[in-house]
């Protein structure tokens, strides 16, 4: 039986500005609370790195996801260790907040073998580099674990451009008809590159897409980590509970970048671009526990020396891993290779004086 | 042994599969209740239930997706591509994921699912329903091809796809799903990926072939039985190519003609010259012909069998080469 209903039009909000938007609350304690911004600071100061890192030459083209923190911190946590995260190239470090080192997602954006992790480990796919083939693949995951009578649940984060591709449609009907414990979370920044959403699709939101799928669709406040949070603990419920998926569209505006290699001053709205940054979303949720006495300075401090230190170590992990054997070429495309990568090889071997 | 249609041995090998492992399961557009719209798959629903035969929706990229993420879960899915050409959405799973994913995870990874299709023409089909799409998905990396032509082939291609720990695709000749039985081996019944099968002994000329085009090579042989002495080497599995039985019946003969029913140009035909011309160039007393289908839309049912490779072409290259 499909089960076609409403999807919410406002954005949802849990933190206030401190004046006149009064704050809202979670089921987080004063631990859970310092654990998350935690969080959220470490992937600030992966994506603040790494655009330095870049502009030293020390790792390749990489796509930025400042301010976007809120939205994978915030859904992250409302998981379980076994459940599944199916990134994007936009959540290429979420990984860390699993553990995942630093020096591995760093090698990723390095172009280096030891950038691939395995996904059993982490719980977290590989990253998807194709806009939203990936949303069928968290689906087929969630179906199937439902189907072994396991209880994991798989969240597949991809942008607003997303949700035009034909991978989206496919995967979201899957989802439905197979009722998977699935989350498709949709980071609207309101760009595709230079796109802005308003040529992605005449709905009136991207939440409204969820109706023609059978499940409901969630609209919040992108910046606010706790609203995110929330929401996605939510939807974790409904498919854990054998209520099928969610769709959830977080709203921000992309204050940075699509990545190293944009130049977003042709297209964007400077002026918007900078509301947003005042904004920012580490800072909502800073300056938020603070309001509730949950966060001194002191631990400000101490945290983002916690993220600075990951990094400076991860980066120098990542550049002390020695040059790739050539060989890998051939290695891990199949289980058992064909003999003609053996003569490859060998050829390749010879030539290089290998 | 069994006497089986091709497609009854296509069934036989996914009762026998499901049954042997539990997480093999079949998906794809009315391959449930129906059974499949060529019956491959019937009984399976009955048999196996819902949750391991399933009725999907219409989008063949889904399907591909879809088992991609159930391998994670430790599912063995068989996705039927309802046709050839309707398999054609799904390249973007297989392009993008299917074949790369094992190396995206650096090998710690198995993706061991099987995509199979009925394919080619003859049939006096409508558009899109004829085509021979093997080349896209060979020059897939990280993807294997195997094509039977026999039901006995059809049924161990097939098992041994379903135990290969790497992604297969088999292409099934949907022209000789019902066009004749023959023997297949009962119970369990595999033929390794990699190993082709030389279908009949010759000196003069070797018709290399696979799918379909095996019983036109063998009927070609037939009609040049007064005039050269033909050995046919059927295939089976395009990737891994078995160049030793390749080779080695080229350096027998020494002179090689290709069948294939897909269009010309980078077909499969031309991997088998180029392998030929770079390993067994002294051993050839003459140029490797192909006969293939031309570089054109499959054309309207009416006119089809000017499009297909025929006994008539074939014979006309054997004789040209012979005549060289």
């Amino acid at each position: 039986m499909s089960k076609v209903l409403p999807a919410e039009g406002g954005l949802r909000r849990v933190i206030g500005d401190g004046h006149e938007l009064p704050d809202g609350e979670v089921d987080l304690t004063p631990e859970q609370h310092l654990d998350l911004y935690r969080d959220l600071v470490l992937l600030r100061t992966y994506d603040e790195r790494s655009v330095v890192y870049h502009r030293q030459g020390r790792i390749g083209t990489y796509a930025i996801f400042w301010n976007h923190e809120a939205m994978q911190a915030g859904s992250a946590f409302a998981l379980e260790e076994r459940d599944w995260i199916f990134p994007s190239y936009r959540e290429s470090a979420i990984g860390l907040l699993r553990g995942l080192p630093a020096s591995t997602v760093l090698s990723w954006w390095r172009g280096h073998p030891a950038g691939w992790w395995n996904p059993e480990k982490w719980g977290v796919a590989s990253i998807c580099v194709p806009i939203a083939t990936h949303v069928p693949h968290a689906v087929g995951f969630a179906w199937g674990s439902r189907l072994k009578g396991d209880d994991r649940v798989a969240i597949a984060y991809f942008g607003d451009g997303a949700t035009s591709e034909g991978a989206f449609h496919e995967g979201a009907t899957f989802a439905g008809v197979f009722n998977a414990p699935a989350i498709l979370f949709c980071n609207n920044n309101q760009w595709a590159i230079s796109t802005p959403v308003s040529a992605q699709t005449a709905a009136a939101t991207l939440a409204d897409k969820a109706i023609g799928y059978g499940m409901p669709g969630v609209r919040v406040d992108g910046g606010d980590v706790l609203a995110v949070y929330e929401a996605t603990r939510e939807a974790v419920a409904r498919a854990r509970g054998g209520d099928g998926p969610t769709f959830i569209e977080a709203v921000t505006y992309r204050a940075a970048p699509h990545a190293t290699a944009d130049d977003p001053s042709i297209y964007i709205d400077e002026e918007r671009v900078e509301e947003e940054r005042e904004n920012e979303c580490v800072g909502r949720y800073e300056r938020y526990l603070k309001r509730f006495d949950l966060l001194t300075d002191a631990q400000v401090e101490e945290i983002r020396a916690e993220g600075l230190e990951l990094m400076r170590a991860g980066i120098a992990e990542a550049e002390a891993e020695p040059p790739a054997d050539p060989g890998l070429v051939f290695e891990h495309a199949f289980a058992d290779p064909p003999a003609s990568f053996r003569d490859d090889l060998a050829e390749l071997r010879r030539i290089l004086g290998g | 042994m069994a006497e089986l249609l091709l497609v009854e041995a296509v069934n036989d090998a996914l009762h026998i599969e499901m049954e042997r492992d539990g997480t093999v399961m079949v998906i794809g557009e009315d391959v449930g209740r129906l059974g499949g719209v060529f019956r491959a798959t019937a009984g399976l629903h009955e048999r196996f239930g819902a949750d391991r035969c399933v009725d999907t929706p219409l989008a063949e990229a889904g399907i591909l997706g879809a088992a991609v993420g159930l391998c994670m879960a430790g599912w063995r899915p068989v996705c039927e591509m309802q046709y050839d050409a309707f398999s054609y959405p799904a390249l973007d799973q297989l392009i993008n994921h299917v074949g790369r994913y094992r190396w995206r995870t650096r090998g710690k990874m198995s993706f061991p699912l099987v995509i199979r299709m009925p394919y080619g023409g003859g049939v006096r089909a409508p558009e899109l329903h004829d085509d021979s799409p093997e080349t896209y998905y060979v020059h897939t990396p990280g993807v294997k091809v195997a094509i039977p032509s026999n039901p006995a082939d059809a049924k161990g291609l097939l098992a041994a796809a379903i135990r290969d720990p790497d992604p297969v695709v088999i292409f099934e000749p949907k022209l000789h799903y019902r066009t004749g039985k023959a023997e297949v081996p009962q119970g369990e019944h595999v033929v390794p990926l990699g190993e082709a099968r030389v279908a009949r002994e010759g000196t003069d000329v070797t018709l290399v072939a696979y799918g379909a085009m095996v019983p036109l090579a063998e009927r070609a042989a037939d009609a040049l039985d007064a005039e050269a002495s033909i050995e046919i080497v059927d295939l089976r599995t395009l990737k891994p190519l078995d160049e030793d039985a390749l080779l080695a019946s080229a350096a027998k003969t020494g002179r090689v003609v290709v069948i294939q029913e897909a269009p010309r140009t980078c077909g499969f035909a031309a991997e088998v010259a180029a392998v030929l011309a770079e390993k067994a160039i002294y051993d050839l007393q003459g140029p490797v012909l192909r006969v293939t289908g031309y570089d054109v839309p499959y054309p309207y049912w009416q006119i089809e069998d000017a499009y297909m490779p025929s006994v008539e072409r074939v014979v006309d290259a054997v004789r040209r080469l012979l005549a060289a």
